[in-house]
């Protein structure tokens, strides 16, 4: 969520609903794990009335969102530049600059591809879920993940495995 | 023979469908034959992994980004008018 306005919504609305439901609330998680599983909903809500203005589906807003996957590719369809390697950065991905890095990152994304992503990839949302609310089909939010993860790819190399 | 474009797209889609038993093979022996799509491969999963474990550290993580005090006011207002009687 990029709006700090719709962020702060999204929190205030959180904090409402489990005001309103704390008698449901038998402590069976932690207060935080429960907050964070009302607030992943009302994040969902706020991208389904996104998604009712401007369609996921909507083939310009598609071709508007396309992160160039073709320029990567060389005409035979091989890769422009050899990949890095990486090596097994596990443990520095856990740090603070790493997050800020994939923050600057997932900005660089169009907004659509960026929700998308962070709805599957950190909320965790099963496909089916993510296609019966946003009304796309599957082959759709494939191709979509698919530009996503090859813009963050591609910019995480160079911002900061470099 | 795959290309290395075909080869992507499918490391990214097995991450949400399994594939079909041909697809498997011939991405088995692309994979094998080039290094970029191996890296590539890799990158992924690691993506995957850690971006799963963002979840876990919001919900342990106290010294995560917090809200603006104004906001937090801002908020704290709506929920006193929208709740009250049951504060």
């Amino acid at each position: 969520m990029r709006d700090p306005h719709k962020a702060e919504e999204a929190v205030q609305e959180t904090l409402l609903a489990a005001l309103q439901a704390r008698e449901r609330f038998a402590g069976q998680a932690s207060t935080r794990t429960w907050l964070i599983g009302i607030l992943k909903h009302k994040v969902m809500d706020q991208f389904r009335r996104e998604a009712r203005e401007a369609p996921l589906d909507d083939p310009d807003a598609l071709a508007d969102d396309d992160i160039d996957t073709h320029a990567c590719f060389a005409e035979d369809g091989h890769w422009h530049e050899r990949l890095s390697d990486w090596g097994n950065p596990e443990k520095t991905l856990q740090t603070n600059q790493f997050w800020a890095v994939l923050q600057r990152c997932l900005d660089f994304l169009p907004a659509r591809l960026a929700r998308l992503f962070v709805l599957r990839e950190v909320m965790e949302e099963e496909t089916e879920t993510i296609c019966q609310e946003l009304s796309i089909t599957p082959t759709n939010l494939w191709t979509m993940l698919y530009r996503a993860r090859m813009g963050l790819r591609q910019c995480l190399e160079r911002s900061w495995v470099a | 023979m795959l290309t290395c474009k075909d080869a992507s797209r499918l490391i990214s889609e097995r991450q949400e469908r399994p594939l079909g038993i041909g697809e498997l093979w011939a991405l088995r022996l692309h994979l094998w034959l080039c290094v970029s799509c191996r890296r590539f491969a890799r990158q992924l999963g690691l993506l995957r992994r850690v971006l799963r474990t963002l979840l876990r550290r919001m919900e342990t993580d106290v010294d995560g980004p917090e809200l603006a005090p104004e906001a937090r006011e801002r908020i704290r207002k709506v929920l006193a008018e929208r709740n009250a009687g049951t504060f």
